[in-house]
């Protein structure tokens, strides 16, 4: 079929096969390598994007699902002042370690910034959705809590 | 600020040592562009899939690839047929493994062919295509199976040793044990005559995956005089030297770059998926990527699991007499790094106490399970909570304080750990009571609560070799070559932050890459704890080794004769009101800005060969405390707190040391109470996949990680700096098992799941440990 979507706000047209997934449109057709591939179960979310604002799994999400929709990735997010102020807080905290859940971490939580109410949310909850097995959690919290607070 | 030793006869405070600077990794991590293996596209390149064993123990009668070659994409099949002109085996430790499998297969998953295509679908597509005629045999996927009389035998012939085993002969094998290690040391049977105290039992440790969120992951390229390779490893100069060797080429034909690694813990050391990959592109005549799925992964290395018999011996008040320990490790089909593990945990199984009498048997066993390899602390992670459970039933049975028994028998700094090693380097009773006291030891019993401790000791730092070179142009700017490999740990952080201090330049001007074995000095491995204590030596005697040249060029150009003279601050050297930056030192000696200063460092063994027997390095202190809480009517234990020390010498970077100990904390509890690979009698693995081995998650955090550093400036590395970050996770588990036995719930069995506590609170008289198998109190 042919796709049309936006991706970090660009508009896209390309033709995928009915049960291609996001995860490999991303990374193999559009060259977005921040986004990781690791359990492949929707389980890790090393694979988190946005899609129209919602992070999901592109691990599990087919390419078809987003016609019509706008993606987010991490190669979008970079630019803005919310991935600035990340980089901060993240460097500050030490809550980076081999780095391969952090793109994927960093959309969850702007997805979080974007309620009401972000600085009050149970980030214990809030990020069990995405696996760290370096930092033990303890940074990428105190980091997850300053940047929303 | 840190006052430094002065180096080269100057003296200065310094900003740079002890300080938690931003780890220069950060911003690319964070921003996706940082480069792993998978991220990376070579002109040319197709993607491999591997067809796997259906069976754990089978003979292949024969292998079709005649539709599989004509699907669509499809650029090579390997089978064992490509390999007839090279020895196809390989292993540091044994050289027992095939690239494919070639007269049978040895556990489910071992790679039989392997598909190379212009997508990866169109290479999964093809491999699915492959016929292959099998001939079950029996099937060993136990250690109970594999060392039954009548066990079916996995390798027959003889064992051939790998070129980098380290210790020493190998012994004749046995059956499917692969290798024994013996330790025999006093009177245990004197021991045995005056114990009043026997605690005699029998214990398991389940196979645990290290799960580094990268999965094993390699880019091979073979254009018939030269190998490259991208890859997912944590010991590239080990990897050359055995891909030069299976492919026959001289080990500078061999080219391996390391990116960024996704996790390690390991999993990513010695050889994994590189011989295949290379193997399918000699076939392909094209670079081929090989990206592992998790279930992949968990089938390439693991954690062996372990069965265990230890009996510990003591006087009515808790004198410790002998200890005698039996243990045998499943090293699955493969040796991988077994050897060295079960050598490993049979150092580990005394315990770091002074003992009469002690006997270890550790036995390494083949089964058809995948291989078992290296996984963070290994050998400690599966005797520490043994050995300490046993320390705390015998300091039960005496009526005293777990505490006071580690007080009154903990070796003490000095004193011998094993024969012909290190002696101890460490202040383990100082560190247990510092863990004790952060977790608000001897405080009022609160009901289903339970407090414990645990010591240990990991020999670090293997074999010190390593290498690196430091170059500053004229211009100023410094490139750090050093083959340590980030794997999230923070040593290229840690690296320059050595040359800065060395320099007196900022950390960000210092460039640090992965290695590129063509042009990085020599380094053994990333491993054991030994980068920033090993390695960093070599950095800072390379800075120092160009700070060498500064001088000289500065002593010429003020016309003077004493270093001492110089004064050397923020990149320039100065003499009275005459200062230099090192830029304008460097362009002054070639007499236009162009050229560069090049320094070496090099570690070599000191006072022996470097080998494990005279090893180690330094002793890695395990020492933890934790406090949990048992759910009695759900069996669900929570841990309420942890402390863990970590005796580091010097902190270069205090913020990521506590990280390293926060991060094999979690993996720790993982370790205690949640993570088991559980294998079927035939050799299926059932729980391949994120969605049932679960591994820490947020929600499985203590509401208190304590991590305590130790500083003595006493270590062999740079500016007195020890490694660190394993020790925790050997540590944890222990202090968990001792916390739970503390609450009336003794354990011989990790993981510690909600099941096996409910059942072990449904015996009757729970709480009386001579309820449990064979402990006596004579």
């Amino acid at each position: 079929m042919e796709l049309r979507s936006t991706v970090n706000g660009t508009g896209i047209t390309v033709e995928i096969a009915d049960n291609d997934l996001l995860v490999d449109l991303l990374r193999d057709r559009l060259g977005l390598k921040g986004t990781k591939r690791s359990c492949e179960v929707e389980v890790c979310g090393a694979c988190t994007v946005l899609v129209d604002g919602k992070p999901v799994s592109s691990c599990m999400l087919l390419a078809s699902e987003i016609d019509g929709a706008e993606v987010l990735t991490i190669e979008g997010l970079r630019d803005t002042d919310f991935f600035r102020a990340a980089e901060e807080s993240f460097i500050r905290h030490a809550a980076v370690q081999c780095g391969f859940c952090t793109p994927g971490v960093l959309l969850t939580l702007s997805a979080l910034a974007e309620q009401e109410n972000s600085g009050g949310l149970d980030l214990k909850k809030e990020l069990s959705g995405n696996l760290c097995r370096c930092t033990g959690y303890q940074a990428l919290l105190a980091a997850s809590g300053d940047l929303l607070s | 600020m840190t006052t430094v030793t002065p180096v080269r006869g100057y003296s200065r405070e310094s900003t740079v040592l002890g300080s938690s600077v931003g780890r220069l990794d950060t911003p690319p991590k964070m921003s996706g562009r940082a480069e792993f293996t998978g991220d990376i596209e070579v002109p040319g390149m197709v993607h491999g899939s591997v067809l796997r064993s259906p069976y754990a123990h089978a003979l292949i009668r024969t292998i079709d690839s005649s539709v599989a070659e004509n699907m669509p994409g499809v650029v090579a099949v390997l089978t064992r047929e490509d390999l007839m002109d090279i020895d196809p085996y390989y292993g540091h430790a044994i050289r027992d493994r095939p690239i494919v499998a070639f007269e049978k297969v040895r556990f489910v998953g071992e790679p039989i062919a392997a598909v190379a295509a212009e997508t990866a679908a169109q290479a999964e597509a093809a491999m699915l295509q492959m016929e292959v005629d099998y001939e079950e045999l029996p099937v060993a996927a136990s250690l109970e199976a594999a060392l039954a009389v009548d066990a079916p035998l996995l390798h027959g012939g003889e064992l051939r040793p790998g070129a980098a085993h380290g210790l020493g002969n190998l012994p004749d094998r046995a059956g499917n044990v692969c290798y024994s290690y013996f330790i025999d040391r006093g009177d245990l049977e004197l021991a045995e005559a005056t114990a009043d105290i026997v605690i005699d039992r029998e214990y398991n440790f389940p196979a645990v995956y290290q799960y580094s969120m990268e999965t094993h992951s390699v880019i091979a390229q073979h254009d018939g005089e030269e190998i490259r390779l991208w890859a997912s490893c944590q010991h590239p100069f080990l990897v050359r030297a055995e891909i030069a060797k299976l492919f026959d080429l001289p080990v500078d034909r061999v080219r391996i770059t390391v990116p960024y690694l996704g996790g390690g813990f390991g999993s990513k050391s010695y050889t994994k998926m590189e011989p295949l990959a290379v193997a399918l592109a000699r076939k392909a005549e094209r670079p081929v990527k090989i990206v592992n799925r998790v279930d992949e992964s968990m089938i390439t290395t693991r954690r062996h699991n372990m069965n265990c018999r230890m009996r510990t011996m003591a006087t009515s008040d808790g004198e410790l007499l002998g200890r005698e320990v039996e243990l045998w490790l499943d090293t699955g089909a493969y040796a991988d790094n077994g050897p060295r593990v079960a050598a490993t945990a049979g150092d580990a199984a005394p315990g770091p106490y002074r003992w009469p009498s002690f006997k270890v048997d550790a036995s390494c066993v083949y089964t058809n399970t995948g291989p078992s390899g290296s996984y963070r602390a290994f050998g400690a992670t599966h005797l520490q909570w043994i050995g300490e459970s046993q320390i705390d039933e015998v300091a039960r049975a005496a009526g005293i304080d777990p505490l006071e028994i580690r007080n009154r028998s903990l070796l003490c700094p000095g004193e011998e750990v094993r024969a012909r090693a290190k002696p101890l380097d460490a202040d383990l009773i100082g560190d247990v009571n510092k863990a004790a006291v952060a977790i608000g030891w001897g405080r009022e019993r609160i009901p289903n609560r339970g407090m414990g401790v645990s010591v240990g000791l990991l020999a670090a730092g293997a074999h010190p070799v390593s290498m690196a070179t430091v170059k500053m142009d004229a211009t100023g700017s410094v490139t750090l070559l050093v083959g340590s490999t980030e794997m999230g740990q923070g040593t290229r952080t840690v690296m320059a932050q050595i040359v800065a201090e060395v320099l007196t330049v900022p950390v960000t001007s210092v460039f640090v890459d992965g290695a590129d074995t063509r042009f990085t000095p020599y380094d053994r491995s990333t491993g054991a704890s030994r980068s920033t204590t090993v390695a960093g030596l070599a950095v800072k005697r390379a800075a120092e080794d160009v700070l060498d040249s500064l001088l000289e060029t500065a002593l010429e150009i003020f016309d003077l004769t004493d270093e001492a003279e110089l004064d050397i601050q923020d990149g320039s050297v100065s003499h009275g009101s005459n200062s230099m930056t090192m830029a304008e030192i460097i362009t002054s000696r070639f007499g236009f800005v162009g050229g560069e200063l090049i320094g070496n460092g090099e570690v070599k063994p000191e006072g022996g060969s470097g080998s494990y027997e005279e090893g180690p390095v330094f002793w890695e202190v395990c020492v933890a405390a934790a406090e949990i809480e048992v759910d009695r009517a759900t069996g669900v234990v929570r841990v309420l707190q942890t402390a863990t020390v970590a005796d580091v010498g010097t902190a270069i970077n205090p913020l990521l040391i506590k990280r390293q100990d926060e991060g094999a904390t979690l993996q720790g509890i993982g370790n205690a109470l949640l993570e088991e690979m559980v294998y079927t009698e035939d050799g299926n693995l059932l729980n391949d996949t994120l969605l049932d081995y679960r591994v820490p998650t947020t929600l499985d955090l203590p509401d208190k990680m304590t991590c305590i550093l130790v500083e003595n400036n006493d270590g062999p590395g740079p500016f007195g700096a020890k490694g660190c970050g394993e020790g925790a996770l050997a540590a944890v588990p222990a202090a968990i098992v001792n916390a739970l036995a503390d609450a009336g719930i003794p354990t011989c069995q990790l993981p510690i799941t909600p099941e096996r506590v409910w059942q072990q609170i449904q015996l009757p008289d729970n709480d009386n440990l001579e309820g449990m198998n064979n402990a006596s109190i004579q």
